[in-house]
């Protein structure tokens, strides 16, 4: 019998296939489609410490092979989230962790040390709380947003360093594909306490209306995700996991079974699954079990034995 | 996976597509539909046309990639329906008017169908299409062809109207009912991409905050609407 069960951070995960933020709200609306416990992990909508109602225009926009969004972290702001939306999604049997989004470094800092309250507050009572904290840095979408810090090494490193003190969550860094120096920002994440690493956002890109003349986005460039990215997402996890020591989450185009085993074979400890969700509402439902078939068929009696190799 | 009926061509570019199976759906809900693998990577949001006991059926313009593979369905094809989706219209109060602008008249059959004693109006363009699946189901269908549907209509005859299609038309009867009492609900389109409530694609800005026409409408109530929102998907 295989197992996927996996431990990442301290945290035990049912299977390395988790949700990726701003593909599954805070789960609810899956939770009538599927049992969520066949998930990993749900990773929550990108979450600020004030409320954001996101961007004008356009937010979503399809490519070959792949989608562009510009929603721009419309969320309910972290208090409510902690009052509206963990309760239910403690109840779901899957791990819970918070996608942290900010603007400036106090508002990151703030919005970590909010959950981490609530959750020594939620834990001293006995109740379920957040299982991780995965620190977006890389998001394209909004003005002054977490993608100014995730291109450059030493910006990233101030936030990365005062999150970490702000929080004894177990903290992941979700890296941006767009980073000047990819492997040596995921040295400096390890350096700098976090717990592991996941790649990759979306990546900067652009669509134009000819017959407006503008482009298709009031913000310009929107982010690009879905199976288009996927080689590219690949390559640069593969890059990551032989440069650091910590956990590497591998995110971007994932689709299938086989995609999940490329990119445990390329380094990665969990996936996330983002656009396909979309694609296929129902994908976390058989995932986990088409990963099993696809391992016997392959002769894989766990993913450890494969984890790396290549 | 559901398998399909029928998908006839009703007039050049627009078909009907039935599908098997017990089916229930309000007015004004519809379906994110998919008869492919990968390529393209969304499924296409589409009203319900029409329910009966034993079949479901979908009336759309072959436009682009998703729908020209649409029109590609023969009888016994499989397709993957994934719905209903959103609440559709609200119950109508009082007298009721039904109206439908050009692809905007495919959510409007099922309206009819839930409301016998409403008036019906289709507008048109061009030549119009599909009209006789609603006289055959109505007696009180009004048929307009080129020129504006809001010149046929008087909101002071009317409590409730229920409305879909164009955004300029809707506009212009969202005005023209103003200072009336009749209420008026118009359902808007936005790009989708879960038609669930989980990516927030489809905000809309509703009576001042931030809406999805995926769970939220996708008919709304048109003097809450911004209509400058409505002008790009
Ligand atoms: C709630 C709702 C109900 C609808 N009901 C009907 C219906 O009953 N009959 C019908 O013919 N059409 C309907 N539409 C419009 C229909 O969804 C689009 O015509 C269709 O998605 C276009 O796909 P395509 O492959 O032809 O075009 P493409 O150009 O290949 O589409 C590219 C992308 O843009 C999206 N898109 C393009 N046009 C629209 C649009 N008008 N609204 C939303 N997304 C769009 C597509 O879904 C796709 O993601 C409805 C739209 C919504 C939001
Ligand atoms: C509609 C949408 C919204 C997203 N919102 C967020 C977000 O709030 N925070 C974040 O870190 N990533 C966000 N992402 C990025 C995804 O989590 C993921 O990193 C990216 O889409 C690549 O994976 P995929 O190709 O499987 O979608 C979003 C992606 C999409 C498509
Ligand atoms: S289409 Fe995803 S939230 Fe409406």
């Amino acid at each position: 019998m295989i197992s996927l069960a996996c431990e990442l951070a301290g945290v035990r995960f049912a299977n390395p296939i988790w949700a990726a933020s701003g593909t599954f709200g805070f789960g609810r609306p899956y939770a009538d489609l599927y049992p969520l416990r066949k998930l990993g992990a749900i990773v929550s909508k990108g979450l600020t410490v004030r409320p954001r109602t996101g961007n004008s225009g356009t937010r979503l926009y399809e490519t070959p092979s792949g989608i562009m969004n510009s929603i721009g972290l419309e969320n309910p702001g972290i208090r409510a989230f902690l009052e509206r939306e963990l309760p239910e999604m403690t109840t779901y049997g899957t791990a819970v962790i918070v996608n942290l989004g900010g603007s400036s470094i106090p508002e990151y800092v703030e919005g970590a040390r909010l959950l981490d309250d609530y959750c020594q507050w939620l834990q001293a009572s006995g109740q379920k709380a957040v299982d991780m904290l995965e620190l977006n840095i890389s998001c394209p979408n909004v003005k002054e947003g977490g993608l100014a810090f995730g291109l450059d090494t030493e910006q990233a490193r101030k936030l990365v360093k005062e999150v970490r003190q702000a929080t004894s969550l177990p903290l992941i860094i979700k890296l941006a594909p767009g980073a000047r120096d990819l492997t040596e920002m995921a040295r400096m994440c390890e350096y700098e306490g976090a717990d592991g690493v996941s790649l990759i956002n979306t990546i900067q890109a652009m669509a134009i209306d000819i017959r407006q003349r503008r482009s298709v986005f009031d913000r310009a460039y929107a982010g690009l995700s879905g199976p288009a990215i996927k080689p590219i997402a690949l390559r640069m996890v593969h890059q990551v996991a032989r440069a650091v020591s910590i956990p590497v989450v591998g995110v971007g185009g994932i689709s299938s079974a086989s995609d999940i085993v490329e990119f445990v074979m390329a380094g990665a400890t969990a996936v996330q699954i983002g656009t396909y969700n979309m694609m296929n509402l129902r994908a976390g439902d058989t995932l986990a079990e088409q990963l099993i078939d696809l391992m016997n068929e392959e002769g894989i009696q766990s993913l450890e034995e494969i984890r790396g190799i290549i | 996976m559901a398998k399909v009926l029928s998908n006839m061509p009703l007039a050049p570019g627009i078909y009907l597509l039935t599908v098997e199976g017990t089916y229930r759906a309000r007015m004004g809900q519809f379906y994110m539909l998919r008869c492919w693998d990968s390529y393209p990577v969304l499924s296409r949001p589409i009203s319900v046309h029409d329910i009966s006991p034993e079949s479901i059926s979908f009336l759309y313009r072959a436009g682009g990639i998703g729908t020209h593979l649409l029109a590609k369905l023969q009888p016994g094809d499989s397709l993957q329906l994934e719905g209903p989706m959103g609440r559709g219209f609200p119950e109508p109060e009082g007298r009721t008017a039904i109206v439908g602008g050009g692809m905007g008249t495919a959510p409007m059959l099922l309206a009819a169908r839930q409301l016998p004693e409403a008036q019906v109006f289709l507008g048109f363009k061009d030549a119009p299409f599909g009209v006789s699946r609603f006289q055959d189901i109505h007696s009180n269908v009004t048929v307009v062809s080129g020129g504006m549907i809001a010149d046929h209509i008087d909101p002071a005859c009317y409590d409730t109207i229920l409305a879909c299609g164009p955004v300029p038309m809707m506009e212009a009867l969202a005005y023209k009912t103003e200072g009336s009492s009749a209420k008026l609900y118009v359902s808007v389109e936005k790009r989708m991409g879960c038609g669930i409530g989980a990516c927030n694609s489809c905000a809309v800005t509703i009576n001042g905050t931030v809406r999805k026409v995926c769970t939220d409408g996708p008919a709304f109530p048109a003097k809450e609407v911004n209509w400058i929102d409505l002008l790009s998907l």
